[in-house]
């Protein structure tokens, strides 16, 4: 038995041939987890990341499907629960940063936005992340409870295709996380939301169950949960879980 | 007459079958993902209604705008021989390859109102494309519009010019002759090519959701309206697939036994 066991493990961490993790994360992430992918194969030659970006909501439905992943970092519980109700997750999520919405306007602030309010305003281009992705989910619980109706003009499939428009002033103002404001900083600028909004958000991350390599896929969360991962989410703007 | 199915060969037949299977399995398995039970439900929510609508609305409207810019493009492209023409060619059939998304960006630094022309519109004329319906339509010509050039072109290039020729022998104007002559010679091409432009408009996305943006009732078209299901709910997602598959079948079968004898 013990033998049985030894073969089944020894090829997992011996050789250090062509291996991949495949990470899919939320756009919020891209920054963060591509210099971290970067920094996972310089400490694992022979290992590459391969990254995928998008709305978590419809990276959990990829996963659901049966999307080859081995790693999972969502901008949203509800969308990491998805995946765990599923059993598609080997073992619990575990937090690892936290973000908060604001108000993002091109350089200049042209459209002379102030607050939450200008939400509601006719004039201006609105934008905010669709109701079904984790961006536009916040937003819309942060719009409830200002009591604002939106004067929307899109609604972008995630927040890094509504920070482009808002980036190319073709938007005057959006709902994305401070991260992003941070990420597009020479092109926009941001308007942080009063104390007491509910604009927060959680970043659970797991491994995904029959990861490729579970070892290696558990080396990358420790890697983003470690202090070298918290370091990079932190200079970016993420807030420690 | 022998039958012409015993004298195909047999790894035609096989290769043929391996490419209509790989075309409709995709298909069947939406089918199969279909909920049956709700299907009324979901067919009647308003927001379906809506999606459907503006797909329809927008898709014509491209297809109008690709007839009234794209023959004339057309008949230009293989009558009219000047410096460049190959060039002008290649370019009006770039959107056919581009990735939609780039197409769609594109569109926006061109007439977004930062961009080259759109800045002008905007100034000069109020006119605001992204994110209005109207830039639907824009983006889905762009995409739609050279399938009808590529396919009428080709076929003007086909045609015989004697026939125009002897027509304006006879005394008949320019336009009788562009009307009467020409472009009944080419007629099912132009049917095709306005065809496949439509189709081409009705399944457009990346261009569309890059430039004009989603926003249900004034930008999101049933292909947005998928896209953005699926991040929600499977089973909305698969009814609006299933809506979008039987339209697009009634409009080609219908229009391919009415038109095209093929």
């Amino acid at each position: 038995m013990a033998v049985l066991a030894a073969a089944l493990v020894l090829p997992a961490c011996g050789d250090e041939g062509d291996q991949t993790v495949t990470v899919l994360a939320a756009a919020s992430l891209t920054d963060a987890f591509t210099t971290l992918g970067r920094t996972f194969e310089d400490d694992h030659p022979g290992t590459t990341v391969d990254l995928s970006f998008g709305p978590s909501s419809g990276l959990a439905t990829s996963i659901v499907e049966g999307a080859p992943a081995d790693v999972f970092a969502s901008a949203s519980p509800t969308a990491m629960a998805d995946v765990v109700a599923a059993g598609a997750a080997d073992g619990d999520p575990t937090e690892f940063a936290r973000n908060v919405l604001e108000i993002v306007v091109p350089a200049g602030n042209p459209g002379g936005v102030r607050g939450l309010a200008d939400l509601a305003r006719d004039d201006l281009l609105v934008g905010l992340c669709a109701p079904d992705v984790p961006c536009g989910d916040v937003a819309a619980r942060v719009l409830d409870d200002a009591g604002v109706t939106p004067a929307t003009d899109t609604e972008e499939a995630d927040v890094r295709a509504l920070l482009t428009k808002v980036s190319e002033g073709e938007l005057d103002l959006g709902l994305v996380y401070e991260t992003d404001v941070r990420a597009a900083a020479d092109d926009v600028e941001g308007i942080p939301l009063p104390d007491g909004v509910p604009a927060g958000t959680r970043y659970p991350i797991a491994v995904m169950d029959g990861a490729g390599d579970a070892d290696l896929a558990r080396d990358f969360v420790a890697l983003v949960e470690g202090p070298e991962g918290q370091g990079v989410l932190g200079d970016l703007g993420f807030r420690a879980p | 007459m022998t039958d012409p199915r015993r004298s195909a060969p047999v790894p035609l037949l096989v290769l043929a079958a391996v490419g209509a299977a790989f075309v409709v399995l995709p298909l069947v398995g939406l089918l199969q993902r279909v909920p049956w039970s709700d299907l009324l439900d979901e067919l009647a929510a308003p927001a379906v209604r809506e999606a459907l609508k503006l797909s329809l609305a927008t898709s014509l409207a491209a297809t109008a705008t690709s007839l009234v810019l794209g023959v004339p493009l057309a008949w230009v492209l293989a009558r009219v021989a000047f410096p460049g023409r190959s060039l002008v060619r290649a370019a009006v059939t770039l959107p056919m390859v581009l990735p939609p998304v780039v197409g769609g960006a594109a569109l926006l630094f061109a007439l977004g109102r930062r961009g080259l022309v759109g800045s002008w519109l905007e100034d000069a004329l109020g006119v605001h494309l992204p994110f209005t319906t109207a830039g639907v339509v824009v983006a889905n010509t762009f995409v739609a519009m050279p399938f009808l050039v590529v396919s009428v072109e080709g076929a003007l290039r086909g045609t015989d010019e004697r026939y125009e020729e002897a027509a304006a022998t006879l005394g008949a104007s320019r336009w009788a002759v562009l009307t009467r002559v020409t472009l009944p010679l080419v007629r099912p091409s132009l049917v095709a090519g306005a065809l496949l432009c439509w189709a081409r408009a009705l399944g457009e996305f990346g261009a569309t959701i890059t430039f004009a943006g989603n926003l249900p009732g004034r930008t999101q078209t049933m292909p947005l309206a998928v896209f953005l299901a699926l991040e929600r709910d499977r089973g909305a997602a698969v009814v609006l697939s299933l809506v979008l598959v039987a339209v697009s079948l009634v409009v080609l079968v219908g229009l391919r036994d009415r038109w095209l004898r093929v």
